[in-house]
């Protein structure tokens, strides 16, 4: 990085107002939210007679995006505390990039499990009547473990970043300026302050690991723990849990790449990141690789019966456009891209994690939908509608605005709070200055 | 259909007014004033069985609607009939997927147009092997899968070994949906289409009625008729005995018109489990599809191609 003095990292870093592009962005994003509304209050009202979801297949494009957003919010724990705790210096401007997209994903997980509910009135009977038996419970406990976690590995490195901010009264505006001084007023630049809030977020980071490892391990036992093929798998945590890497990193690639372009970071989100980043998501995508042939050979091998229907719906059957297409852009053409030096560099990293997140996002689908479609008696004495699916508006507006809503989380959060790390940035310039001084 | 079952719902309450009445007879008058209020004689007289068969007079202004009966408590219903461990047992040499069974616990449960608790499969092993018809209902399996993935408790194990569903607390996941691997649970996409005096009624596990929106709902051993000593309603509709229902533990299983120990006829007609590796054990035995009353013919299969072209 070049030498950067304080006061130009902290004009460069400080959040921006929306450009025109900005403004388009938010608007269209509040549309597909809305439609998203409209949708879910005639879900509400008709009940989910206006989903495609019937007997057979009780689990759709809901219960993917569930998957696909627990997924996600995984690479927090990546950037900030696995890179963190390894001492890994150059992820620093990426972490709070991390971190919100974290948080957005898993407050929208929460979220869409609810919209998926027959009777999200009584949401409190998870509450009042939770049985612990249940790997529904385990969830509810570990992902809002992992939001809380998440929130506050989000905020306490926010705390310098406030007191900067709050610098500014006149830029801030009165109704920003109440917020900063709400959330960081106490922050005084003290070195106590700096030891406590070190040694929590240090305490956090080594929390959450396990905490995101038992969030999505848990998901995937939601499947794991029935007897289904395709879902009657010891692989099943591990399966999950590299594929959710593997999809956060992609997000990452795309977040740096959007950022970097729209706010002009070139200084703060090198080419060098995508370097490094490209090479762990190619890390990632060749691990969950491996996961996948575990998942698929090995019974392919064998081909019981009971697989042998699903095995052949992915491999060949009504599902191979999927399975391949998902294959392929999740894992094979990103690898394919990223491996050179060429590939990555932002345009092509940025592709490339494009491919990865639609590719993870069929992946889930995949996961849910042909399982049940394959249940242990063939499906016998129900209505025709009832032995195939495919997403009715309803869902897919409602699938559509909860991704929209996560991304406006993300939108908004890049409005209000500086999306690279300011105060580190800082100390990180003064370090790396440090001995290029003394030479 | 609605007319049968008024006139079935007149009838009953009639008869309970009847044997009240001819209860009461033995030691006071059950019309005392001070229990009924006034009540005065319209002179106009409605006939009634009796519990004995016997056809009696009543005068009309006696006659009251007779209250929803109180059923069983929550609490009750969820501890089940003590002293009891119910199974089911499935002749699979006796089906011609007649369907009785699935017409009238589809009309008892006032179960949602198209979707049935009580499923007919024409099964086929393999190429080379016998083709049968399979009756299914809930397995109420003794390891319930569904069950043990319920977050809320709302589907339950009894002592008496029957699987439930509390429709009133039922969130709607779909968890017990997909942990079932016999496929036996339904769900209610939208608002059921029920008569208003039978969709007002308060919920009962045991009569799983009224069915609600959001909720699951499956096959339930009618414990309401086992209770008043009946048979669950699939057992008495088949007309070809398919069906025997009785108590593990009195070793006994009756259809209606036969009754065979329930050990010795397992022993000796070879009787299993559907998917006895999984380890659900279920509580519903099926008697192989040998020596059978009647050949297979699946006219669904014509049906649906007729359909086709």
């Amino acid at each position: 990085m070049e030498k950067l003095a304080e006061n130009k990292i902290i004009e460069d870093l400080l959040p921006q107002k929306f450009g025109k592009q900005g403004v388009i962005w938010v608007i269209s994003l509040m549309i597909v939210c809305a439609i998203g509304a409209f949708a879910y209050a005639r879900q509400l009202y008709y009940g989910l007679e206006v989903t495609a979801l019937r007997d057979y297949v009780s689990w759709g494009i809901y219960i993917s995006n569930f998957v696909f957003f627990v997924a996600i919010s995984l690479v927090g724990s990546l950037i900030t505390a696995v890179l963190r705790l390894t001492d890994v210096h150059w992820s620093t401007p990426l972490t709070r990039i991390a971190e919100i997209i974290a948080v957005s994903a898993i407050a929208f997980a929460g979220l869409i499990i609810i919209v998926d509910m027959g009777r999200p009135d009584r949401f409190y009977n998870l509450f009042t009547h939770g049985r612990l038996q249940s790997p529904i419970i385990w969830d509810v406990i570990v992902i809002t473990t992992y939001l809380f976690v998440s929130l506050l590995l989000l905020y306490f490195p926010l705390l310098p970043d406030l007191k900067i901010m709050i610098g500014f009264k006149e830029r801030n505006g009165k109704w920003l300026q109440k917020l900063y001084e709400f959330l960081g007023s106490f922050w005084k630049n003290k070195p106590a302050q700096f030891k406590i809030t070190n040694r929590a977020i240090h305490i956090l980071s080594v929390t959450i690991i396990p905490v995101a490892f038992a969030i999505h391990t848990v998901t995937s036992w939601l499947f794991a723990t029935t007897y289904r093929p395709g879902w009657d798998s010891t692989n099943f945590g591990a399966y999950f849990i590299s594929g959710a890497f593997l999809v956060g990193a992609g997000g990452v690639l795309i977040a740096m790449y959007v950022f970097r372009t729209h706010y002009k970071l070139e200084k703060y989100i090198t080419n060098d990141h995508f370097d490094k980043m490209g090479k762990v998501v190619v890390l990632l995508a060749l691990i969950y690789l491996y996961f996948n042939i575990n998942e698929f050979l090995v019974p392919a091998f064998k081909m019981k019966k009971s697989e042998e229907e699903h095995l052949m719906g992915l491999f060949t059957g009504e599902f191979s456009p999927i399975f391949w297409f998902a294959i392929s852009t999740s894992m094979l053409i990103p690898i394919l891209i990223l491996i050179t030096k060429t590939g990555r560099k932002p345009n092509a990293a940025f592709v490339a994690g494009i491919l990865v997140v639609v590719g993870s996002w069929f992946k889930r689908y995949l996961i849910v939908t042909p399982t049940l479609l394959h249940p242990f008696l063939p499906m016998h004495d129900v209505p025709t509608t009832y032995t195939h699916y495919f997403p009715t508006w309803e869902e897919w507006a409602i699938a559509g605005g909860s991704l929209a809503g996560a991304l406006l989380v993300i939108t908004f959060f890049a409005r209000i709070f500086p999306i690279i790390p300011i105060h580190e940035t800082i100390i990180e310039a003064a370090n790396e200055n440090l001995p290029h001084e003394n030479v | 259909m609605k007319i049968n079952e008024n006139s079935r719902r007149d009838f009953l309450a009639a008869g309970l007014m009847a044997s009240a009445a001819l209860a009461g007879c033995s030691s006071k008058n059950p019309f005392t004033p001070d229990e009924l209020g006034e009540v005065k004689p319209s002179g106009e007289m409605v006939k009634l069985l009796s519990v004995d068969g016997e056809v009696i007079e009543v005068d009309k202004a006696f006659l009251k609607p007779v209250p929803d009966l109180p059923s069983v408590s929550n609490d009750d219903a969820r501890v089940g009939i003590p002293g009891k461990k119910f199974a089911m047992v499935i002749d699979l040499s006796r089906c011609k997927s007649l369907k009785k069974c699935q017409t009238a616990c589809n009309h008892m449960h006032h179960i949602h147009p198209g979707q049935n608790w009580i499923k007919v499969y024409p099964m086929q092993e393999s190429e080379k092997t016998a083709p049968y018809w399979q009756p299914t209902t809930c397995m109420h399996c003794d390891e319930p899968p569904c069950v043990k993935v319920c977050p809320v408790d709302a589907t339950f194990k009894r002592k008496d070994g029957i699987v439930l569903i509390d429709s009133d607390r039922c969130v709607g996941c779909r968890f017990c949906m997909a942990a079932c691997p016999y496929s036996s649970r339904v769900f209610n996409w939208e608002e059921p289409t029920i008569e208003k005096e039978v969709a007002h009624q308060p919920y009962s596990c045991e009569t799983s009625v009224p069915q609600k929106k959001g909720t699951v709902g499956k096959c339930d051993f009618c414990p309401d008729m086992v209770r008043q000593g009946s048979l669950p309603h699939c057992v008495s509709a088949c007309p070809n005995g398919v069906f025997f229902f009785g108590d593990i533990l009195e070793d006994s299983i009756t259809n209606g018109s036969e009754t065979f120990r329930f050990s010795e006829l397992i022993k000796d007609k070879a009787g299993y489990r559907l998917m006895e590796d999984l380890g659900t054990k279920p509580s519903v035995y099926y008697l192989p599809p040998v020596n059978r009353n009647f050949p297979f013919e699946n006219h669904e299969s014509e049906k649906a191609e007729e359909k086709k072209s």
